[in-house]
């Protein structure tokens, strides 16, 4: 039992090491090569452009729920008026940025790691290295940078329309009054809220790229490996994107005082 | 020009090459024959640097390889073109892109110099008008082809063909032997073909090895192998099972 655990352990240790080993890799080809503009503008519109109804309609229900449920506790003590403020904080710092990867991740994390995976299993990945070209170049690279680029975007997003119909929701359905809830939202919103929101977008978005990207080029042969890699993917982007959003709230909190 | 020393690769309890010696001169076309599964693919993969070996070395004129970053041996690979088993093609790419691939990364020519070698390339496999096909239209046959052009077009000095006729009719096979020779006395290559097909070994080979238990076990001439009395070598030749062992 020990001996599987430990096992298990220095396997979870070793795939560490190589994620991080290709984000260095990564990191190394994105100063020293030349950028590959056609690949960079696909994954920009395959991760950011073919991401907005999953985004959109995540940022807006979650914005409404989170005001309905908000405004059902606060009205009991008569601060009605400071519901729209939870929400833009809660949006704006956590729930936006986590909600977003995480559905960033379902959808783009394991098409990256399914598509690395078959390109994997039909040799097309050892064919582009008998081609002089490094795999992280021309796969990892523009995937990452894409991702870097779009999350922070998509989860600027999913704030704006969150807070948007929360706002609608309030006042309309809820009855919450105009002036007093936009004066408060503006007042307990601070710019660190926003900054540790971007920060964290791009934290996630580099989580789930290199997690995905590993995942895919690393994955057993055949369709079950294909398969694996894919779920795989999706469960450890997820389950690093919670994991690290406690502690960037820590050390984001400590650090910028919000 | 390629030559290996001691070449052993396990994965783990199983060791599939067991001191590998081998040595192709220049301009030389040797093919590797032996069981399936028994090491031949692994082999022509450490000969461009996709596999590291556990022990031994890999030497290209003269330059060892086998302990080299991904990032050196791309420039060794350079020299190097490779036909894929399953030919490997890009699927979201035409045949064009395919075939001009290694050109668009480099950058060196214009779009229309690189049309015009992706022509040449593509002529030379006669698969002319394919260019805008992608390899899920094409057949068995016509994916290795585009295959070949995409490994041509820069002139490398060493082609490696890994199973080239394997999954293909023998009229396809036959076409497909026939070109492998005609790549090598046009653009004058040196090449390593791996096969358990003998007919395509006796048409493409200047020399045959066989590889039989992780090591090479014979050496010799198309003739001196299908003449050979060796019983691993005849049994191979002809087809001929060892009752006393399962072959399957």
């Amino acid at each position: 039992m020990n001996g599987l655990a430990t096992h298990r352990v220095l396997g979870w240790l070793e795939g560490l090491g190589r994620i991080t080993l290709l984000g260095v890799e990564a990191a190394r080809s994105l100063i020293s090569q030349r950028v590959d503009w056609r690949g960079l503008t696909y994954q920009l519109y395959f991760i950011g452009v073919k991401s907005q109804s999953v985004v959109l309609i995540t940022g807006a229900f979650t914005g409404m729920v989170l005001c309905a449920q908000t405004y059902f506790q606060f009205h009991k003590v008569k601060m009605d008026t400071a519901t729209l403020a939870v929400v833009s904080v809660a949006m704006g710092s956590e729930l936006g940025p986590v909600l977003t990867a995480l559905m960033v991740a379902g959808r783009v994390g394991a098409a990256m790691a399914a598509e690395l995976g078959s390109m994997r299993v039909t040799e097309q990945i050892d064919a582009l290295r008998t081609l002089a070209t490094h795999p992280v170049d021309y796969l990892v690279v523009p995937r990452l940078s894409a991702t870097v680029l779009a999350l922070p975007l998509l989860t600027a997003e999913s704030i704006a329309v969150g807070i948007l119909a929360a706002y609608t929701v309030g006042t309309t359905l809820l009855g919450i009054d105009h002036a007093y809830a936009w004066h408060n939202m503006l007042k307990y919103t601070q710019p660190q809220h926003v900054v540790m929101g971007t920060i964290k977008a791009v934290v996630f978005a580099a989580v789930l790229a290199l997690i995905s990207c590993y995942k895919g080029m690393n994955c057993r042969e055949g369709a079950e490996g294909v398969g694996r890699a894919t779920t795989e993917a999706v469960v450890y982007s997820s389950i690093t994107i919670l994991i690290s959003n406690f502690f960037l709230t820590l050390f984001l909190t400590r650090l910028l005082g919000a | 020009m390629i030559e290996t020393r001691r070449l052993k690769k396990s994965f783990g309890p199983q060791r599939v090459l067991d001191g590998v010696d081998l040595r192709v001169e220049k301009g030389e076309s040797v093919v590797i024959i032996g069981r399936s599964g028994g090491g031949k693919s692994i082999l022509l993969k450490h000969l461009i640097g996709l596999l590291s070996p556990d022990e031994g070395d890999v030497l290209i004129e003269g330059e060892s390889v086998a302990w080299m970053s991904e990032r050196q041996l791309l420039g060794v690979r350079r020299k190097f073109g490779m036909l894929f088993q399953g030919a490997a093609l890009f699927d979201s790419l035409t045949v064009a892109e395919n075939v001009a691939f290694v050109l668009q990364r480099e950058g060196r020519l214009t779009e229309s110099e690189i049309g015009k070698k992706v022509d040449e390339a593509l002529a030379m496999v006669d698969l002319g008008g394919t260019q805008d096909k992608k390899p899920a239209e094409l057949s068995g046959g016509m994916r290795k082809r585009v295959g070949l052009a995409r490994a041509i077009i820069y002139q490398p000095q060493i082609v490696l063909y890994d199973e080239p006729t394997t999954g293909l009719d023998p009229i396809v096979a036959d076409s497909i032997d026939q070109l492998i020779v005609r790549v090598r006395e046009r653009l004058e290559v040196t090449t390593v073909a791996v096969t358990h097909d003998m007919r395509s070994a006796r048409r493409i080979g200047q020399r045959i090895l066989m590889l039989h238990q992780g090591r090479i076990h014979f050496s010799g001439t198309p003739e001196e192998i299908f003449q050979s009395k060796d019983p691993v070598v005849y049994r191979f030749v002809n087809g001929v099972s060892d009752p006393k062992e399962p072959h399957f």
